[in-house]
């Protein structure tokens, strides 16, 4: 008999893995994946195998090369998640090498040139999102209206291939589109005020469920919604960092558009178009790169959304949730050391309590 | 009674149902009894019999050795076989000063001091006395000498007697079992206790999961209107930590590196009090314990009242042997328990359980790197930051961990409980604190080391200093002889 005595206790342990956290993010993300899938059919499902594809197999490499095993980290199923929220963020009919450059940049640069799974300041997605946007700014931003897999006119699957692997779009004439955010952004540097180009966007009640243009994953608001209640609700991620996020684009852009309509687009407006839902469940919540306490986590929402409205409504790009979401892991580091939970028995500061009769 | 929120906690598969409704036996008298000296937080107890004595059950063995430190009685009548060292019941298994105790099968017992007539009409010294010569130690499993805690009403107004029944542990039911069968005795000994801090309110708290123990101490309490509050606390990991109970009950924090005294609340366990009734009311000394004997890879789980010294082996025979491998062997709960290294060790004043675990309920699994997922720090009872101080330890920089406060965990183990990357964050925390301990230590006796040194330079300069005085002195004498002489 050979008992164990290598280690202090607890000799319990709850059914907790890191597999399993990984297994739940992504059940959380079907629903929306599979709608988005339907939504804009083949060249959309190759987009999604290329990437999942790319970034599991860079990471074996990279594990290969650090001379690491391989089975755990590959198993884990972070990979498979940095790739999925990556394809999430792509435009569905985004070419073959998109999707590949996108993942050298996620899991190589972002990701293994740190060490690892959990050393990386950047969250690896949006890290290949944005470094993507910069570099190849035209083929990131070429939307498609909605193809759906069963409607006549989408691509069959020959068809498809040739889009993504062949690069041209066939005889598919009606196929550019801009996302409600560029839209406004354009209409408004042409001097058309937000409170009119916005009556030409779909309707808020479409941009929930989804039949928009925009990237592959954040169309659809409610299936992301659906994902991240799940989340919840399983206790995999807490509520402070998503209502942060959400609340706070919500304040600004319902504060700004009641002061001046003509340039400020609404809170709910914001709330629902872009990556707003996608980004405050499952980006902004990811958890290497964002704080370790909640109230952290509040103050990194908050920053988030503050900078993702700043970004939307000033800047240059029409979308800002990647741009903010790096700028705050820059900052997580700072949040941690100077938001700590305070000791029991002691005050903020680290001093011990005092008691009655202390000031003797 | 209002209650107040503690922070974090974990609810972990409690399995106490393979032992909660199992009533308390007695295990038959070992023939080898093997007592160690030290049983107890405190100076080890001195021995006062030689080997080849004959003794009485109940006489004493080895006496307190100090302020701190408890006496060790023989469980059962026989002769000593052997003073020496034995396997402690400690992941270590060092040898440690052991009295062995050949049971002679009569279980004849000493001729006890008569019990007080009245313990309320005793002084709090007088009781404390009686306590210390029983004995008995925190039965909880921190195994501090109980006197020492009853004598703090001399120094500390006190006003609260805090009864914990809270037993947290996973698995463990030995206070649920001895509040259910005893619970007249353990109110009697708080009500003793209660009078020796000179504490004006008694209150029970008791976890949710035991409600035929709070049945049992609400019906006990009742008789004779003893004004006792047996409250229902919620079931929360790490409920019974003495800091986090007050807090629950009273609201008030204690301070760190403070006592719960210095908020007027003592807290005692339920089976401590048990054996205070046992030591007042008939004289009689700590001589066995109740010990939950569960897990996995025991034949049949049980609770069992376990004389002190008994092999462990023995208790594990008891109980049927092993039906499959066990992973481990816990003394006490599986979240703040000790591993075992064999079954050749006693079970000793502490054992609250003799756990044998298989692999599929410890769930061990390869530690996997540190996803930074924040649950250690939403769950910290104690509110720090176990993911941060894990990387100061893991890069051996303890000073920034003790900076974040590894010196206030109390090792509940809620944070590797919960860790999905299965990193061993107590084990740290127990290495880091080990290590600063030792640091202090050193430390302390550097500085010890240099002033004397110091003060021994000084010493040797003032003698060389007085000796170049005289010398001068003599000189100038001498030549002032001289001259003298040569005038003359």
């Amino acid at each position: 008999m050979s008992i164990l005595i290598d280690k202090s206790g607890p000799f319990t342990h709850a059914r907790t893995s890191v597999q399993r956290t990984m297994t739940l993010v992504l059940l959380a993300l079907v629903p929306a994946t599979l709608f988005d899938v339907w939504l804009f059919g083949w060249p959309a499902i190759f987009m999604f195998a290329i990437t999942v594809a790319s970034c599991v197999a860079l990471e074996a490499a990279c594990l290969t090369i650090a001379g690491k095993p391989l089975t755990p980290t590959l198993t884990d199923g972070s990979a498979v998640l940095t790739g999925w929220l990556l394809a999430m963020s792509l435009p569905p009919w985004a070419p073959w090498w998109i999707p590949m450059a996108g993942s050298v940049f996620a899991i190589v640069l972002a990701k293994h040139l740190f060490g690892g799974l959990g050393q990386n300041p950047f969250n690896p997605a949006m890290v290949g999102r944005v470094a993507l946007l910069i570099s190849f700014p035209l083929p990131m931003t070429s939307w498609v209206v909605p193809h759906p897999l069963t409607a006549a006119g989408s691509p069959g699957f020959f068809d498809s291939l040739m889009i993504t692997f062949g690069g041209h779009l066939g005889h598919l004439d009606t196929v550019s589109a801009a996302s409600a955010l560029g839209y406004i952004k354009t209409e408004l540097s042409r001097g058309v005020p937000v409170s009119q180009s916005m009556t030409h966007l779909p309707d808020l009640m479409d941009m929930v469920i989804g039949s928009r243009a925009g990237s592959f994953g954040e169309t659809s608001a409610l299936l992301i919604l659906a994902g991240g209640l799940f989340l919840l609700a399983r206790r995999i991620i807490s509520w402070h960092t998503p209502v942060a996020v959400m609340g706070t684009l919500l304040v600004m852009g319902t504060l700004f558009n009641a002061i001046d309509p003509a340039r400020f687009t609404g809170g709910l407006f914001h709330l629902l178009s872009g990556a707003t839902f996608l980004g405050a469940f499952f980006i902004a919540t990811d958890y290497v790169t964002s704080p370790v306490t909640k109230q952290g986590q509040l103050v990194y929402g908050v920053g988030i959304g503050l900078l993702t409205w700043i970004i939307r409504t000033f800047a240059g790009y029409p979308e800002g949730m990647a741009f903010a979401v790096l700028l705050m892991n820059a900052l997580t580091p700072l949040i941690d050391h100077h938001i700590r939970p305070r000791s029991f028995g002691r005050t903020r500061k680290g001093e011990p309590l005092t008691v009655k009769g202390d000031d003797r | 009674m209002t209650l107040f929120p503690i922070r974090g906690g974990i609810h972990p598969d409690y399995r106490k149902e393979q032992t909660s409704e199992k009533a308390i036996v007695a295990l038959p008298m070992p023939h080898f009894l093997y007592l160690p000296l030290q049983q107890h937080i405190g100076a080890p107890a001195a021995p006062v019999v030689a080997v080849g004595d004959v003794v009485a059950k109940g006489q004493v063995l080895a006496r307190a050795d100090g302020p701190v430190s408890a006496p060790v009685h023989a469980p059962t009548s026989g002769r000593i076989v052997e003073i020496g060292d034995s396997p402690a019941p400690h992941p270590s298994g060092l040898p440690q000063p052991t009295i062995v105790l050949e049971a002679d099968g009569e279980d004849r017992w000493i001729d006890l001091a008569a019990p007080l007539a009245d313990p309320f009409a005793a002084t709090p010294a007088e009781i404390a006395g009686r306590v210390a010569e029983a004995g008995i130690v925190g039965l909880g499993g921190a195994t501090f000498p109980s006197s020492v805690k009853l004598r703090l009403g001399q120094q500390t107004k006190l006003d609260t007697l805090l009864l914990n029944g809270a037993e947290c542990e996973p698995y463990l039911t030995c206070d649920d079992r001895v509040m259910r069968e005893y619970a007249a005795e353990v109110v009697d000994g708080a009500r003793i206790m209660a009078h020796a801090l000179g504490t004006q309110r008694i209150i029970i708290a008791i976890e949710d999961n035991k409600p035929q123990a709070q049945a049992a101490m609400t019906e006990a309490a009742a008789v004779g209107h003893t004004g006792i509050e047996v409250i229902g606390v919620p079931v929360q990991y790490p409920m019974g930590s003495e800091r986090h109970l007050v807090q629950a009950l009273t609201g008030r924090e204690t301070p760190a590196r403070r006592l719960t005294a210095d908020l007027g609340v003592v807290v005692h366990n339920v089976a401590t009090a048990r054996a205070v009734h046992h030591a007042l009311r008939f004289g009689r000394p700590l001589l066995s314990r109740v010990v939950t004997v569960s897990g996995g890879a025991v034949a049949e789980a049980k609770n069992v009242d376990v004389p002190l010294g008994t092999k462990v082996a023995e208790l594990v025979a008891f109980c049927g042997g092993f039906t499959g491998e066990p992973k481990r062997i816990i003394s006490g709960g599986p979240m703040m328990g000790q591993p075992l290294p064999s079954l050749d060790v006693p079970v000793v004043k502490g054992t609250s359980g003799i756990l044998a675990l298989t692999a599929a309920e410890t769930n061990e699994q390869a530690r996997q790197p540190c996803i930074r997922c924040g649950t250690c720090v939403t769950i910290c009872p104690c509110g720090l930051v176990p993911v941060e101080m894990a990387a100061f330890i893991r890069n051996d920089k303890l000073d920034g961990a003790a900076r974040l406060g590894v010196m206030d965990c109390v090792s509940c183990g809620s944070c590797s409980y919960i860790c999905p990357s299965h990193i061993p964050l107590v084990h740290y925390f127990n290495y880091a604190k080990g290590m600063l301990n030792a640091q202090e230590r050193d430390r302390r006796k550097t500085e010890t080391v240099k002033r004397l040194v110091e003060t021994h330079a000084e010493r040797v300069e003032k003698i060389a200093q007085a000796r170049r005085a005289a010398a001068a002195a003599a000189k100038a004498q001498a030549e002032l002889n001289k001259a003298n002489g040569a005038s003359a």
